[in-house]
């Protein structure tokens, strides 16, 4: 009953979709209140069938309904409720209808938020409906998650033993929040060359934020995965499935600012809706990118070339149909304002310029070897210098530039004085590098250099906290946000300079020693788990020959498939991770070992979510101030904030 | 030329100028750190040079897989056709295993062993990488189908 259900429900929300793109864009251009009325309570259907749809599964999956085919390739009954329940998104048809979920979700909020008034709301429904159209053919076509099985075996096959970990359980939902939060700022930039662009950027920001935040937060969460589960002590390699979720963070990230500055001061008007195009286009190829097994990694669900081929045409469609409505009616918009070289315009300028540039390379390094593999079958990889040469110097001229935005006004600013109040935030920076060149070891310029820059930053967060005392909690979102880059800045640092590493083979009773520490191996035991057994190694932490912490990594063996994980025991001071990942059996008790003192890392994990509580802060704001266009101008101090 | 002219003009040029630059950073990099893939066919047949690090994909070859001193692994990565010693200082990955698809990086020495700095630890148990089918199929052992 249940996969008929969901069947039903799927069928119902296409319905509603299509009659929410035809009422949406008819209620807009003939500006008929009627229609839009009929958009609105279509969006509001879509989210309720869509959501039916999506507890359908969720159910199937908790009850192991392994008469539907995907519960059986997907599911156990051995797995942890909580593994059941996260398997849902842990396959490529679930992860698609989660997918619709949330761009229903958006819908729904466009719907019931009705910013920027009832036509520009319309014409957003009207697009948001069609990408939700698309998605839903696409779902019911090559992906559906409730095709029967018959006979229904007895047991289900699984769900691969990486993504059974708590961080990854949240890791889909959150990025997709960000992928496809993307889509309200795409409906609303459409929306705006459709019936005319008045206070579109205003109107889509909640939905920015909201995307911006789940993308920061997503990558964090998928980078520190990467970093205790992978058992490489590593937190970001480069890779084509990570690149997939940066490049739209960089897109993402720019429009943010390139917005404000078209609802502050008139400035960059076409540019801010190239970038919302722009954004949801990234995320659309990075899911295609990800998902089509292009790339080998435990993200490529799907290998069946008919899915790869649909995506491929309904990316070209979205991507296509939005640019051409740009280049027909963006020649038709107002210019933009003008401002001053010394002004906060000219930052978001620059802010915009070094961001797309650090995209651009990423997008280069991760789709070339792609391009041509597929042109004459040469098969290349561009590793990590290539993103470190290119990436790396255009990032971190950009980190220099940050302080000075928020400090400017609009327009017209004062560059001297700025300059002259960001002394104390120079001087921070000076005894920073000053301090890693005299005291750290290994010595390292770049790594005086970066936190030269990481103390650049905070302190001119700091001096800007300072100068909005008592202004209203959204006024200090930038300096959060800016101050999450700077640690994060020195998480990645410590971690990439000062690492150090041991690896040996040791047997029980044996010490080793990596960095500062000396550890006891006290052998090997062996656990049994819900749906795996392991090897559980003791290592005790030795301080001044006493016994410290006890740190237990594990080497697993998940049943369902007989398939080995490595489980990282880390222990960490909140400055410094102590890292160890058990190895292979080596006979007799003994076992390699491969461990990691790294310094600072937790700190990238942190700033991540300090930038995010930035956008968090920001968004409240927003929402307390609902419709700020009927009322009188904010003051200044609030106003240079945001 | 009036002054949003000009403006414009200058704008115009100094984003060609930001463009041209940013492109040829991109290029001098892709020209410096990409990697070629190769079979151990490829290196039997001398395509790679001493010191120039690839990546190389294949099996490892069936009862090849020796531990010396520490952390050092030896082993040999097949595609059925031909055989590369490969040495390899560190911990291999989880799903490393004798008779599966492997990816390693690093370069030939000068006695044709391959040194490996990092070998690539699949996601999965019924993965096999792109790369590793691809010298299979080349080598004429690739088999379709479930095995």
């Amino acid at each position: 009953m249940t996969g008929e259900l969901g069947q039903l429900a799927l069928c119902f929300a296409l319905a509603l979709s299509l009659v929410m793109t035809v009422a949406g864009l008819f209620g807009a251009k003939e500006d008929r209140a009627a229609a839009r009325s009929v958009a609105v309570s279509s969006a509001f259907g879509l989210f309720v069938f869509v959501a039916l749809a999506f507890l359908t599964l969720t159910y199937a999956f908790i009850v192991s309904d392994f008469s539907i085919l995907d519960v059986a390739s997907n599911s156990n009954t051995l797995k942890p409720l909580v593994y059941k329940i996260s398997g849902v998104w842990g396959n490529h048809e679930g992860s698609m209808l989660l997918w619709v979920l949330v761009l229903s979700i958006y819908a729904a909020l466009v719907a019931g938020l009705q910013r920027g008034g009832p036509r520009l709301t319309s014409a957003a429904l009207g697009v948001q409906g069609l990408l939700a159209a698309a998605f839903l053919l696409f779902i019911l076509f090559t992906s559906n998650p409730f095709l029967r099985l018959d006979p229904a075996p007895f047991e289900g096959a699984g769900l691969n033993p990486l993504l059974q970990d708590p961080g990854l359980a949240m890791h889909p939902p959150m990025l997709y929040a960000g992928y496809v939060g993307l889509s309200a700022s795409f409906s609303y930039a459409a929306a705006a060359l459709l019936v005319g662009e008045a206070g579109w950027a205003r109107a889509a920001r909640p939905f920015m934020l909201v995307a911006w935040m789940a993308l920061t937060c997503g990558i964090a969460l998928g980078s520190w995965w990467a970093y205790y589960e992978l058992g490489w002590g590593g937190f970001w390699g480069w890779d084509p499935v990570e690149n997939a979720s940066l490049m739209p963070w960089l897109i993402a990230t720019a429009l943010l600012h390139s917005a404000l500055a078209t609802e502050k001061s008139g400035a960059f008007r076409t540019w801010s809706l190239l970038l919302a195009i722009a954004g949801f286009s990234l995320s659309l190829i990075g899911t295609f990118l990800v998902r089509s097994g292009l790339t080998s990694s435990v993200h490529a669900f799907a290998t069946d070339p008919t899915r790869g081929f649909f995506i491929m045409v309904l990316i070209a469609l979205a991507i296509g149909g939005a640019l051409a409505l740009f280049a027909w009616r963006a020649p038709t918009l107002q210019g933009g304002a003008a401002f001053e070289p010394a002004s906060r315009e000219t930052t978001l300028l620059l802010n915009n310029v070094f961001l797309v540039a650090s995209c651009a390379c990423v997008f280069v390094g991760t789709l070339y070897p792609m391009v041509l593999d597929a042109i004459n079958g040469t098969k290349i990889s561009v590793g990590p210098p290539y993103y470190v040469l290119t990436f790396g110097p255009i990032f971190f001229a950009l980190l220099v530039l940050v302080p000075f935005g928020p400090q400017l006004n609009w327009r017209r600013g004062d560059l001297k004085a700025v300059w002259r109040s960001l002394y104390p935030a120079l001087g921070l920076a000076a005894v920073a590098g000053v301090v890693v060149l005299a005291i750290a070891s290994p010595r390292s310029l770049t790594a005086a250099g970066a936190f030269a820059v990481a103390g650049w930053l905070i302190g001119a967060s700091i001096l800007d906290i300072r100068k909005r005392r008592g202004a209203r909690a959204s006024a200090f979102a930038a300096a959060l946000a800016h101050a999450g880059l700077g640690i994060t800045l020195l998480g990645v640092t410590g971690t990439t300079v000062w690492r150090s590493e041991a690896l040996t083979v040791v047997a029980p009773g044996q010490t080793m020693t990596v960095g500062p520490y000396t550890l006891r191996f006290d052998g090997v035991t062996r656990v049994k788990g819900p749906n795996y057994i392991a090897d559980r190694g003791k290592f005790v932490i030795m301080e001044g020959g006493k016994a410290g912490a006890t740190m237990l990594p594990e080497h697993r063996l998940y049943l369902a498939q007989g398939q080995d994980v490595t489980d990282t025991a880390i222990h960490t001071t909140g400055l410094r991770d102590l890292y160890l990942a058990l190895g292979d059996d080596r006979d007799g008790g003994r076992f390699a070992v491969r461990a990691y003192v790294s310094p600072l890392a937790p700190l990238i994990w942190l700033g991540g979510l300090v930038m995010a509580l930035g956008g968090a802060l920001s968004l409240w704001g927003r929402l307390r101030l609902s419709e700020p266009e009927n009322k009188p101008a904010a003051p200044a101090v609030a106003q240079a904030a945001e | 030329m009036n002054a949003r002219k000009k403006r414009r003009l200058a704008f115009a040029a100094a984003l060609v100028a930001v463009g041209a630059i940013v492109a040829g950073v991109i290029i001098y990099g892709l020209g410096e750190n990409t990697m070629y893939f190769r079979s151990p066919t490829d290196v039997a047949g001398n395509m790679v040079h001493p010191g120039v690090a690839f990546r190389i994909g294949g099996l490892v070859e069936k009862g090849s897989l020796h531990h010396g001193e520490g952390a050092q692994v030896r082993f040999r990565v097949t595609d059925g056709k031909s055989t590369v010693p490969a040495d390899f200082n560190g911990v291999l990955p989880a799903l490393f295993r004798e008779g599966q698809g492997v990816i390693a990086t690093g370069s030939m020495d000068s006695s044709g062993t391959f040194v490996a700095t990092e070998v690539l630890a699949k996601h999965d148990e019924k993965y096999m990488p792109p790369e590793v089918v691809q010298a299979l199929k080349k080598s004429g052992r690739w088999q379709e189908g479930p095995k």
